[in-house]
């Protein structure tokens, strides 16, 4: 593996009992890279992340640099928010039993911007983007190089999606990390990303640079020609060309 | 009698207090408390046959519990019905074959619990596993809170998620075991329920719930052996340490939650 290639997935293959998600998917990711993965709903972006996370069975290579730590912000979590769980209670159980010292607890929660009273605040009354707050300074315990990220900004309004957003750029370039992004924001996708991964059970999966990819052709042909896209597209097409 | 062997049995009984107030604490949050009733009432059936044929009732317990959980999955797979239904059916019909086969001087105490005297032996074995079920607990906290907030967390930080489910479910099932003794298989789930409920009821952080609930269920435990000491054979152990613990978190919920 060359020196700046920190993930590389050759001949990737996932599938549920008779149904392949994902079929002979290769691509290479470079450190300091942003490779977003996009596609419509059910091309199996959530299940390549769990793959290269290696939580899911899949045959094909998926080969790490040797010695990078990977940091995961999941799109959803199963926790019943009413567990008697404080900010403070889960990041620490984490940097427990990934044998960290709490002062890397205190040095992460600064970076994402965790303030003590969110620390000694209970799970279940935290806003949204705050607990997405919370899942970005779990993912960063243990020092990633290498960070996966599942939708960022799902379910949160659009304010709370601005400060994600920033603090994904902030945090990517104080930590020189690598990001994973799975979007549904093109805008996003077009900004942030230096190579982007498309999905798609129509037309196969594509891989270029964003300027290749994200075009109003192959994004019709691997999303389908549906009202919603065109929408999209009819936005993303106004904001490139400002 | 043997005072010392009075002691023993207190010792023991309060250390299991404690185990199942740490350990229900963790059910109530995996939402699998009253798996402790289900636990129990199958293990009646085999503590029966053990009164009858004078063994250890635990080792007739655990047997039954073991041969209960197969009969489960069997039918289930033979009968493609819910999981809930067959544990339904096998928890009634554990139940009454329990009741059946149980000599009748000994079913009060199979039911409801008795405060027994201790052997040095049986002390030394039950603090063994009494001191075992908190160790896990404290050895495996952290992994089962990240576990509890979300699986593909826990798994994409290297926790074993199955594995540590099932030394779970197995430290959960060898609480109840122990709390046969002293709650009997009606009410041997109450002390894995109750203190938990009352924990969560009054904490709002993971140290206080665990703390909570423990020193509840031995407050529980505590006052039930001394109504016991008092109403004599009137009132059982089980019975007793449940109706004290149900009326703490009656007075829990008095606390004003916002």
């Amino acid at each position: 593996m060359s020196l700046d290639v920190v993930l590389s997935v050759h001949d990737l293959t996932i599938a549920f009992q008779r149904r392949t998600v994902i079929r002979g998917l290769s691509f290479k990711v470079f450190a300091g890279d942003t490779l977003a993965v996009i596609g419509p709903n059910g091309s199996g972006k959530t299940v390549l992340l769990k793959a290269l996370l290696k939580i899911i069975p899949y045959r094909g290579e998926i080969i790490w640099k040797s010695g990078v730590r990977l940091g995961y912000v999941p799109q959803k979590v199963s926790a019943d928010r009413q567990m008697p769980l404080l900010v403070r209670d889960l990041l620490e159980a984490q940097a427990q039993f990934l044998k960290l010292p709490n002062s890397q607890v205190r040095t992460v929660c600064k970076d994402v911007g965790i303030t003590p009273e969110l620390m000694n605040a209970g799970i279940g009354v935290i806003s949204g983007g705050q607990f997405q707050k919370l899942l970005i300074a779990s993912a960063l315990l243990g020092d990633p190089q290498i960070l996966l990220f599942d939708e960022p900004t799902a379910s949160l309004d659009e304010l709370e999606e601005e400060r994600v957003y920033e603090l994904l750029e902030r945090l990517r370039r104080q930590r020189a990390l690598t990001l994973l992004l799975v979007s549904h924001d093109l805008t996003l996708v077009h900004h942030a990303a230096t190579s982007v991964l498309c999905l798609s059970t129509a037309a196969g999966p594509c891989f270029g640079t964003p300027d290749k990819i994200l075009t109003p052709e192959v994004l019709a042909t691997a999303f389908g020609a549906s009202e919603q896209l065109y929408r999209h597209h009819h936005q993303f097409g106004e904001e490139t060309q400002s | 009698m043997s005072h010392t062997q009075d002691i023993y049995a207190i010792l023991l009984t309060l250390g299991f207090a404690t185990a199942a107030g740490l350990v229900g604490s963790f059910a109530l949050m995996k939402r699998m408390v009253l798996a402790g009733d289900v636990i129990s009432h199958v293990a009646l059936p085999g503590i029966g046959v053990a009164l009858l044929f004078h063994f250890n009732p635990l080792l007739g317990g655990a047997i039954s519990l073991l041969l209960g959980t197969l009969l489960i999955a069997q039918l289930q797979q033979r009968t493609g019905l819910a999981t809930d239904a067959m544990i339904g059916v096998v928890f009634a019909g554990s139940l009454a074959l329990g009741a059946a086969i149980t000599p009748q001087e000994d079913l009060e105490g199979a039911l409801f619990g008795s405060f027994a005297q201790l052997s040095s032996f049986g002390f030394i074995v039950g603090l063994i596993a009494v001191l075992f079920i908190i160790g896990f607990i404290f050895h495996s906290k952290d992994q089962l809170v990240l576990g509890l907030f979300s699986s593909e967390l826990a798994a994409a930080n290297g926790v074993p998620l199955d594995s540590l489910n099932l030394q779970f479910l197995l430290i959960f099932s060898l609480t109840v075991l122990i709390g046969l003794k002293f709650m009997g298989a009606l009410l041997a789930g109450a002390l894995i329920m109750l203190p938990a409920a009352i924990g969560r009821r009054l904490s709002s952080d993971l140290k206080g719930f665990l703390l909570i609930s423990s020193m509840s269920s031995v407050f529980a435990v505590g006052m039930g052996l001394l109504l016991c000491a008092y109403f004599g054979p009137h009132i059982a152990l089980g019975p007793a340490t449940t109706l004290v613990a149900a009326v703490l978190f009656g007075l829990a919920l008095l606390r004003r939650v916002d």
